[in-house]
């Protein structure tokens, strides 16, 4: 009995991975997977569709990167931070505060994207149109903080503190032992947290569906619209395509898409931070 | 001998030399400590300015007609009845299913798991289940729910697609409880006779039920927030009825008909008013929203306060 509920979770694995292949059969029995991953257009409702999955690709990359270039320096820093300076109690309000912000549903953070970040990033940037991929990849950014600050946190309290005792031995001060100590022993941890940090930038549906717009555009300009593969996966749920229909099946194979690159990423983030495990 | 002015002494301009050094270097400490408390207030203003920006906007429309009217054409009529209720049930479903499939699993892992290639394979699962975007969680209840099994766009197949979602986060919360408890209740209730089974009724479960309790609501105020998948099985956003009640007059008294009735989320229902262009509605959305995130914060404020409690009472 209990071997079967734990079994529920290889089994939704082996649904994913089949739902999503099987579906997926029937959009590639009509589109050449060549065709689908170099065609520079994505049209699939139009009357003359073109199926190129590389204009969601571009948006989905260029909002993750946005986010990321938020995520990875402050979560760092927060990380080293809360691990090597702060005080016991600063320890204990932040990360209370850290993890509700991780808990704040995805759609508010999109209608704070939508409706409070891009006003003000117009007021500094008045020709900036109001669905970018600018504010949402920056909110999201903000979003993914505690994850990346949270693991990569553990990592390096993972150090041993002999390693920490050596440091200021020497005269290392906390900023060196921090940075030329704790980080290198660490970095295995750290980049585990910045590739989950990058999973979870990629498979972020909400605030880039409602933020960034929902026109693929096959461009890296974090000022203009454009849409992500959940963004679009979204659009096509919400309209009222039937089911079979070639329009319908292609959010399957977006999905697939997406569900190998965070796969890869989760599989590489997980092999890093085992590494970091048995280091010591 | 007269003694020489103090910036001449070699000795003297060493020892300033090294003080400079040992300065410069504290410096940088300071600067850090700085930057990082400066990282911290970025994240907590931005949850102030979020939580300020939804109020001012939302906070007029939060009356009593709000929670007690349907979703509306007008922006002033419109309430949030049908989706605090489809909430409230599609949270239901989860919790039944993925309390004892999560709270199973976590055991099964811990206490009765042999170690072979199978657990392995179980355990890798499950910490890649917990990196699947939400969204494609929605794609498979899409495929299997709504089109194989038949279920449609119901409360049900929302509540199994969300419990398989928190399903991770249960089964994590339930093996770090368990494993928490020192092998000596194991041996001694062993000790007394009892079997695997009467171990884990009568010891295990107990002692970890805080920490599968905070674990679960963790993931249900996980669920509540979750729109992607929702959206992807193709719930409907105007939804101007309520499900039918879980009680009725004749025998046999429940009824399980809401179940396969059609719904609408609180999360749903804010997407629909934020992406609709009228400013009345989006101060809907505000109102929805400010709702939602109280209601998420005080679950995820309550797990934490749990948590807490268990740190401190429980000492082995």
């Amino acid at each position: 009995m209990l071997f079967l509920a734990a079994f529920v979770s290889v089994a939704t694995t082996l649904g994913i991975v089949f739902i999503l292949a099987w579906e997926s059969v029937v959009f590639f029995r009509e589109v050449p997977l060549w065709t689908f991953l170099t065609d520079t257009m994505w049209t699939p409702l139009f009357s003359e569709p073109r199926y190129g999955i590389l204009p969601l690709l571009s948006g989905t990359l260029t909002t993750s990167a946005v986010a990321l270039l938020v995520a990875i320096p402050m979560g760092t820093i927060i990380a080293i931070y809360l691990s090597e300076f702060a005080p016991f109690t600063v320890r204990e309000v932040a990360k209370p505060i850290l993890e509700l912000l991780g808990g704040v549903p995805t759609i508010i953070y999109g209608y704070f994207a939508l409706l409070f970040v891009t006003p003000l990033l117009q007021r500094i940037w008045p020709e900036l149109p109001g669905f970018n991929m600018l504010s949402a990849g920056l909110v999201m950014g903000i979003m993914i903080i505690p994850y990346v600050s949270s693991v990569a946190e553990d990592a390096m309290r993972a150090v041993p503190m002999a390693l920490r005792e050596g440091s200021y031995a020497m005269g290392g001060t906390r900023f060196r032992t921090a940075t030329r100590v704790v980080m290198p022993a660490a970095m295995s941890g750290i980049a585990a947290a910045y590739i989950l940090g990058i999973s979870r930038a990629v498979g972020e549906t909400m605030v880039v569906a409602v933020a960034a717009g929902m026109q693929p555009n096959f461009t890296f300009d974090p000022t203009e619209p454009a849409a992500t593969i959940t963004a679009y996966i979204v659009q096509v749920a919400l309209g009222d395509l039937p089911h079979g229909s070639i329009g319908y099946q292609t959010i399957f194979a977006a999905g697939l898409t997406l569900f190998l690159m965070t796969l890869f990423f989760n599989v590489l983030g997980h092999l890093l931070k085992r590494r970091y495990r048995e280091a010591y | 001998m007269a003694a020489i002015a103090p910036d001449r002494d070699p000795h003297e301009q060493k020892l300033r030399a090294l003080r400079r050094l040992i300065a410069s270097q504290k410096r940088w400490d300071l600067v850090f400590a700085c930057i990082g408390v400066a990282c911290l207030m970025v994240g907590v203003l931005t949850l102030v300015a979020l939580f300020v920006d939804m109020a001012i906007d939302g906070v007029p429309r939060l009356n009593a007609d709000f929670f007690s009217s349907f979703p509306s054409r007008r922006a002033a009529n419109a309430g949030i009845l049908s989706a605090m209720v489809g909430s409230t049930l599609v949270m239901l479903v989860t919790a039944v299913v993925a309390v004892p499939l999560g709270a199973g699993a976590g055991v099964y892992l811990e206490e009765y798991a042999p170690r072979n290639w199978m657990t392995d394979v179980i355990e890798i699962n499950v910490t890649n289940l917990a990196g699947v975007p939400s969204i494609v969680y929605g794609l498979l209840a899409l495929g299997l729910f709504v089109y194989q099994f038949g279920l449609g766009q119901s409360i049900l197949t929302a509540g199994l697609t969300l419990a398989l979602l928190i399903l991770p986060i249960v089964i994590v919360a339930t093996r770090e409880a368990i494993r928490a408890i020192p092998i000596g209740i194991r041996e001694g209730s062993y000790a007394m006779g009892a079997t695997k089974w009467q171990t884990t009724a009568y010891h295990i479960l107990p002692y970890s039920t805080s920490g599968i309790l905070t674990g679960v609501i963790i993931g249900l105020a996980r669920a509540i927030g979750e729109t992607a998948p929702i959206i992807t099985i193709g719930a409907l956003t105007f939804i101007a009825f309520l499900p039918p009640a879980p009680i009725k007059a004749e025998a046999p008294f429940v009824s399980f008909e809401w179940l396969t009735s059609p719904f609408t989320v609180m999360p749903i229902q804010m997407f629909n008013w934020t992406s609709r262009p009228e400013e009345a509605f989006q101060a809907n959305a505000a109102a929805a929203g400010l709702v939602l995130v109280v209601m998420t914060l005080a679950m995820n404020a309550l797990a934490i306060y749990i948590r807490y409690r268990l740190r401190k009472n429980l000492k082995w």
